[in-house]
C-alpha cells in the first residue's frame, strides 16, 4: 500500500485505549491534542496513527468511557472534545494494573535470560 | 439506533477529522511552514482522511450494510455506464429465469402439488387392461370398465375403501318452457363419489344412494353454470331444469375449485340416470371411469389383485366378448397429468439448459468486461482496494443484474404462465395452476444460484495477481490472462454443446410435427365446414322422426348458394375415435374361445357422405335413401377391415353379426378406403351404418363442402337449423381443418417451445462466441502487431483468429452431438414418424451451428486481420 510505506514503530497492541484514557484524566482535549500530547511525552518514540487514533475513540465512545463534545480551542477554533467519565476512570485502573502485571512479568523473563 | 442518529453521528466525525486537520494545520503554520503548503503538510502527516474516517466507521459494527449501500451505488453507476451490456445482460436473465419459472409453474401445479381432495395419496383410477400385444399398441392397457365389471369389483373385493364411477354424458340443457338451449358437458356419477373425494356441495347437497338409479332425476350444478346461467342464486335449488327436454331437480351445487375431471363439465346427474337397464348386465360396454380409495392397510398390489381374480373370472365367463383379462390402475394425480407429463419434463429440461446458457453468458459477458476493467481494478487495488472488496463488488454487480432480471423474469412468468394454460389445452384444469411461496422461492433460488454463477465465475478470473502488470505501461504480457482464456472457451464449449442438444431435440419434434400436419386423413380436408347437433330423444323419439329431420335438413342445406356437397354423419376423419363395437361373420367358422372377438370403429353415414368427404369407393356400392331403418340390414367397411378380416376374399355379399345385437346381420355391400379417427393413430378397421337407420347414436356431425370460405356458410346453416328446431343447440363449428389442427394443438405447442428455446440458445451462444474472439483480439492486438510487422499475411491472420474462434465451437459441436445420441431417447415417444437418429436433422444442426460460428467470429476475425501494425504498436 501506497500510503503506509513511511512506517513508524507500533504501539504495544491494547496499549493505545490506556494511553488515550490516561491523556484524558488530565483535562478534556480533542484528538489531534491527544495524539500530539502521546507523542511529545513519549519524546516522539510513540507515534499514534490517525488511522488507529480515531477508530480507538469512537471504541471509547460506544463503551461510555469517554464522553464528546464540540468546544472552542484557545486559538479560537471548533473542535470535538473528549471528556473522561467515571466508568473511564475505573477501566483505566484496571488496565493499568492488567499493564504492570505484564511489564513485570515481562520484566522477570527477561532478567531471567540475562542471568542464564 | 436510526437513520438520523447515524447521520449525525456521520457528519459529527466527518467534521472532527476536519477540524483536527486543520489544528494540525495552523500547528505546521505556528512551525514556519508558509501557509500555502501547511495544508499539505498537514495532510501528509495526518493521512488519509477518506480513508481514516471509513476505518473509523468499521467500529460501528454498521459497516457491512452501508458498504453494501456502496457496492450497490457504485455498481449501478457502473452498469449505467455501459448500458448495452446491462440491457442485454438484464433481458438474458430475464427470459431465462421467465421461462424457467413459467414452467416450474406448471410442474409444481400438475405434477408436483397434491390434488384438492382428501387424502389425494389413497385415491387411484383403475382400468381393465387387455393382455394381447395388439391391443396395447391400440391404447387398450387403460381400457374404460363396463358398469357390470365395476359392481363386481366393488361388491367383490375388499382392498378398497371404496369404488366410484364416473361416465360421460352430454345433454341439451333448456329452461321449462325449452327457453335458451345449450350444450351442456356432463358426467354421471355414482352417489358415493363425492364422499369418496371428500367434496361436499357448497349449496344444497350431493347425490344419496337411492338417487343413483335408471330413473333417477336429481342433478347437481357446477359453479361456473351456477354462476353464469343462475345467477349464483342458492333458491335454484329444489328447482327443477330440463336437460334433453327431461325434468331434473337441482339438488346442489359444487364448489368452485371443483373441476374435476375437466372445467368443461356443467353438470353432474347420478351414475345410472338415463342408462337403458340392460347395459348393466353387460361386461363389455366400455364407458366408465373408476376411482377407488384404498384402505389404509392394504397395500395396492393386494387390492389391485383381489380385483384382477375378480376381472379374470368375468374374462373367463365372457370368452368371446372383449371383456379384459386383468386391471391396471395409475394414482389419480398420474391418470389427470397422464398426457402432459413428458412433454412437461421435456419443456422443462429444455428451459434449465437455456437457463444455465444464459448464466454461462452473462458470466462470459462480466468475463469480457472485467478484463476491459482491468487496469481501473489494478488502480483500486493499489489505491488500497482489498481483494475481497473487488470480488464483491463483482458479485453484487451480478447480483444486480439478476435481480432485475429476476423480477422481470417473473412478471414476465405470470403472462407466460397464462398463456401457457389456456394454450394448452392437454393440461388438466381439474389442477388450477398457479403460482405460490413454492414458485416464488424456486424464482428466488433461480436468480441468486444464476447471480453466483455468473459472478463468481467473473471475479474469480478477474482479480487473479496480476494488478502491478496491468498498472504497468505494456500489458502485452499479462499473466493470467491464458487461464482466464481458457476458462471462457471452456464456457462456451459447454454453451455450445448445450445448444446443440437443444437444436436436435427441436429438429425432431419440429419434423415429427411437420409429419403430423401433412398426415393424409383419408378424405379431403380442403373448405369442409363441419357442426354437431344431437336430436334429444325426447322429441324425435322415432327413426321417422329423425330421418324426417335429417333428410330435410340435408336438402335444405345442399341446395344453399356456394355449397357444393352436404353430408351428414357420426364422426368426421380426424375427430376422435366415437366408440367401437365387436363383431362376428356369421359365414367363417367361429372364433375360437378365449380369442378375443375382431373389433371395429362404427360410423352412422347418410349416402351423399362418401362423396360429399371424396372417401373413395373401392368396390360394391354406397348407400341409397333405401338403406333405412325397416329395410334390409346393410353395412359398408374400410379397407382395413376387409384385409384384416376377409384376407384373400370378396367381402361383398358376406355379413356382419354385431356383438352387441342379436337381431339380424348387416350385409356388407361396399368397401372404401381407409381415413384415420386422429392424426398420429394407425387406420383401423371400421363399419358404416346408414344414419337412417335411425337411434343409437348420441351426436351427428353435418359436414358441408363450400366453394369458398367454408366459415362464412356458417350463419345460413344456423339460421336453418333453427328455422326447423328453435330449440336445437349445434356445437363446434369447424373445418375440419381446426379439428386436425386443434388436436395437433399440443404437438405443436411442445415443438414451437423447444424451437424457440433452441434458437435463443443458439444467439445467446453465438453471442458469446463472438464476445469471447472479439476479446481475444482486443488482448492480442499487440502481439498481432508484431507478427505483421514481421510480415504475416492479412489471411494468415484472419486464419489464425478463425481457428482460435471455432475451436471452442467445434468442441461444442461433437460434444453436443454425442450427448444428444443418448439425450434423443428421453423424446422417441414423443415423435410421429420420425427416426430418433434422424441423420437429416444431424446434419443441418451441425451445420447451422458451423455457419452461425463462423458467422460469428467472422467480424471479430475481420477487424484482426485489418490492424495497423503502426497503431497497435504504438498504442502499446
Amino acid at each position: 500500500m501506497l500510503f503506509k510505506m513511511a512506517k513508524k514503530p507500533d504501539l504495544l497492541p491494547g496499549t493505545l485505549d490506556m494511553l488515550i484514557l490516561k491523556t484524558l484524566t488530565r483535562a478534556p482535549l480533542h484528538g489531534y491534542g491527544i495524539a500530539l500530547s502521546i507523542k511529545r511525552l513519549s519524546d516522539d518514540v510513540l507515534t499514534v496513527e490517525e488511522g488507529s487514533l480515531y477508530p480507538a475513540l469512537q471504541r471509547l465512545l460506544l463503551q461510555g468511557w469517554v464522553k464528546a463534545e464540540w468546544k472552542m480551542t484557545e486559538t479560537n477554533r471548533r473542535a470535538r472534545f473528549y471528556t473522561l467519565r467515571s466508568a473511564g476512570r475505573k477501566q483505566l485502573g484496571v488496565e493499568l494494573t492488567q499493564f504492570e502485571q505484564m511489564i513485570a512479568a515481562i520484566g522477570r523473563v527477561l532478567s531471567d535470560a540475562q542471568v542464564a | 439506533m436510526t437513520w438520523w442518529q447515524i447521520r449525525k453521528r456521520d457528519a459529527d466525525v466527518e467534521r472532527e477529522l476536519q477540524s483536527d486537520l486543520e489544528l494540525e494545520e495552523e500547528e505546521q503554520r505556528e512551525h514556519g511552514v508558509p501557509p500555502e503548503e501547511a495544508r499539505y503538510a498537514a495532510l501528509r502527516s495526518f493521512g488519509n482522511p477518506t480513508l481514516i474516517s471509513e476505518q473509523t466507521r468499521a467500529v460501528w459494527g454498521w459497516n457491512g450494510l452501508q458498504s453494501l449501500l456502496r457496492d450497490l451505488r457504485i455498481s449501478v453507476r457502473t452498469l449505467s455506464r455501459s448500458p448495452g451490456f446491462s440491457i442485454i445482460a438484464v433481458l438474458v436473465m430475464a427470459l431465462c429465469i421467465g421461462a424457467t419459472t413459467s414452467l416450474f409453474t406448471v410442474v409444481r401445479s400438475v405434477l408436483l402439488r397434491p390434488l384438492p381432495f382428501r387424502d389425494p395419496n389413497g385415491l387411484v383410477m383403475i382400468y381393465e387392461h387387455f393382455r394381447d400385444p395388439g391391443m396395447n399398441a391400440q391404447q387398450f392397457n387403460y381400457n374404460p370398465v363396463a358398469p357390470a365389471d365395476y359392481y363386481d369389483w366393488r361388491g367383490q373385493t375388499h382392498g378398497f375403501e371404496d369404488m366410484a364411477a364416473v361416465r360421460y354424458w352430454q345433454f341439451t340443457l333448456t329452461g321449462e318452457r325449452g327457453e335458451l338451449p345449450e350444450l351442456v358437458s356432463a358426467r354421471g356419477g355414482t352417489s358415493n363419489l363425492f364422499p369418496l373425494l371428500g367434496v361436499n356441495a357448497a349449496v344444497g347437497r350431493t347425490f344419496t344412494e337411492n338417487e343413483d338409479r335408471l330413473d333417477g332425476n336429481a342433478v347437481l350444478l357446477t359453479w361456473s353454470l351456477f354462476v353464469r346461467r343462475f345467477g349464483g342464486t342458492a333458491s335454484i335449488v329444489g328447482r327443477q331444469i330440463h336437460l334433453d327436454g327431461k325434468p331434473y331437480t337441482v339438488i346442489g351445487v359444487l364448489p368452485e375449485w371443483f373441476t374435476f375431471p375437466d372445467a368443461k363439465v356443467q353438470v353432474w346427474v347420478p351414475y345410472l340416470s338415463g342408462l337403458p337397464p340392460a347395459i348393466l348386465q353387460h361386461h363389455d360396454f366400455h364407458f366408465s371411469r373408476v376411482v377407488a380409495r384404498l384402505q389404509p392397510d392394504v397395500s395396492l398390489a393386494n387390492a389391485l389383485s383381489q380385483v384382477e381374480a375378480v376381472q379374470y373370472r368375468l374374462h373367463l365367463e365372457n370368452l368371446n366378448a372383449p371383456v379384459a383379462e386383468d386391471v391396471a390402475s395409475r394414482t389419480l394425480i398420474q391418470d389427470l397429468a397422464r398426457d402432459v407429463k413428458k412433454p412437461l419434463i421435456i419443456l422443462l429440461c429444455a428451459v434449465m439448459c437455456m437457463l444455465l446458457i444464459g448464466c454461462l453468458n452473462v458470466a462470459n459477458l462480466t468475463v469480457a468486461r472485467s478484463a476491459a476493467r482491468q487496469k481501473e481494478i489494478a488502480v483500486r487495488s493499489a489505491l488500497g482496494a482489498r481483494k475481497m472488496l473487488l470480488i464483491r463488488e463483482q458479485l453484487v454487480e451480478s447480483l444486480l443484474v439478476s435481480l432485475a432480471g429476476g423480477i422481470t423474469g417473473v412478471l414476465l412468468s405470470l403472462a407466460a404462465t397464462k398463456w401457457l394454460v389456456t394454450t394448452w389445452t392437454d393440461l388438466p384444469s381439474a389442477l388450477s395452476v398457479h403460482a405460490d411461496g413454492v414458485v416464488v422461492a424456486f424464482a428466488c433460488a433461480l436468480f441468486i444460484s444464476a447471480a453466483l454463477l455468473a459472478g463468481l465465475l467473473a471475479a474469480i478470473s478477474s482479480t487473479g495477481k496480476q494488478g502491478m502488470a496491468a498498472l504497468q505501461a505494456s500489458s502485452r504480457s499479462v499473466a493470467g490472462s491464458q487461464t482466464r482464456t481458457a476458462l471462457r472457451k471452456t464456457l462456451l464449449t459447454v454453451e455450445i454443446a448445450m445448444t446443440v442438444v437443444l437444436l436436435i431435440g427441436a429438429g425432431l419434434l419440429l419434423k415429427s410435427f411437420w409429419r403430423l400436419r401433412t398426415t393424409d386423413v383419408g378424405c379431403t380436408t380442403d373448405r369442409v365446414l363441419t357442426m354437431g347437433y344431437s336430436l334429444p330423444a325426447k322429441k324425435y323419439d322415432s327413426p321417422e322422426k329423425m330421418n324426417a329431420f335429417s333428410e330435410t335438413l340435408l336438402e335444405q342445406v345442399r341446395a344453399l348458394p356456394g355449397v357444393r356437397a352436404g353430408a351428414l354423419g357420426s364422426m368426421v376423419p380426424g375427430a376422435g375415435s366415437g366408440g367401437d363395437d365387436s363383431f362376428t361373420i356369421p359365414e367363417h367358422p367361429p372364433t375360437a374361445p378365449g380369442t378375443p372377438l375382431p373389433d371395429a370403429l362404427i360410423r352412422w353415414v347418410d349416402p351423399g357422405y362418401f362423396s360429399a368427404l371424396q372417401i373413395p369407393l373401392l368396390s360394391g356400392r354406397v348407400f341409397t335413401s333405401d338403406d333405412r331403418a325397416g329395410r334390409p340390414k346393410t353395412i359398408i367397411i374400410s379397407r382395413q377391415l376387409a384385409e384384416q378380416y376377409f384376407p384373400g376374399e370378396d367381402p361383398l355379399g358376406k355379413h356382419l353379426r354385431l356383438a352387441a345385437e342379436e337381431k339380424g346381420d348387416y350385409q356388407v355391400v361396399g368397401v372404401v378406403a381407409d381415413t384415420l379417427y386422429q392424426v398420429g393413430q394407425p387406420a383401423r378397421a371400421t363399419m358404416y351404418f346408414p344414419v337412417l337407420n335411425g337411434g343409437n347414436y348420441m351426436g351427428l356431425t353435418l359436414a358441408v363442402r363450400t366453394a369458398s370460405d367454408p366459415l362464412a356458410i356458417s350463419i345460413p346453416i344456423q339460421k336453418q337449423i333453427a328455422e326447423f328446431d328453435p330449440e336445437l343447440p349445434v356445437s363446434d363449428v369447424l373445418t375440419i381443418q381446426q379439428i386436425i389442427e386443434r388436436s395437433l394443438g399440443n404437438a405443436s405447442l411442445s415443438a414451437s417451445l423447444v424451437l424457440g428455446f433452441a434458437v435463443l440458445s443458439l444467439i445467446l451462444a453465438s453471442v458469446g462466441l463472438y464476445g469471447v474472439l472479439s476479446y481475444l483480439t482486443a488482448q492480442r492486438s499487440g502481439e498481432i502487431g508484431i507478427r505483421m510487422a514481421l510480415g504475416a499475411q492479412r489471411q494468415e491472420v484472419l486464419r489464425l483468429m478463425l481457428s482460435n474462434g471455432l475451436r471452442p465451437a467445434l468442441y461444442g459441436l461433437t460434444l453436443g452431438l454425442a450427448v444428444s445420441i443418448g439425450a434423443v431417447r428421453l423424446i422417441q415417444s414423443m415423435l410421429y414418424g420420425t427416426r430418433p437418429l434422424d441423420p437429416a436433422i444431424f446434419a443441418a444442426v451441425a451445420a447451422t451451428l458451423l455457419v452461425v460460428a463462423v458467422l460469428a467470429c467472422l467480424v471479430p476475425a475481420w477487424r484482426a486481420s485489418r490492424i495497423d501494425p503502426l497503431q497497435a504498436l504504438r498504442t502499446e
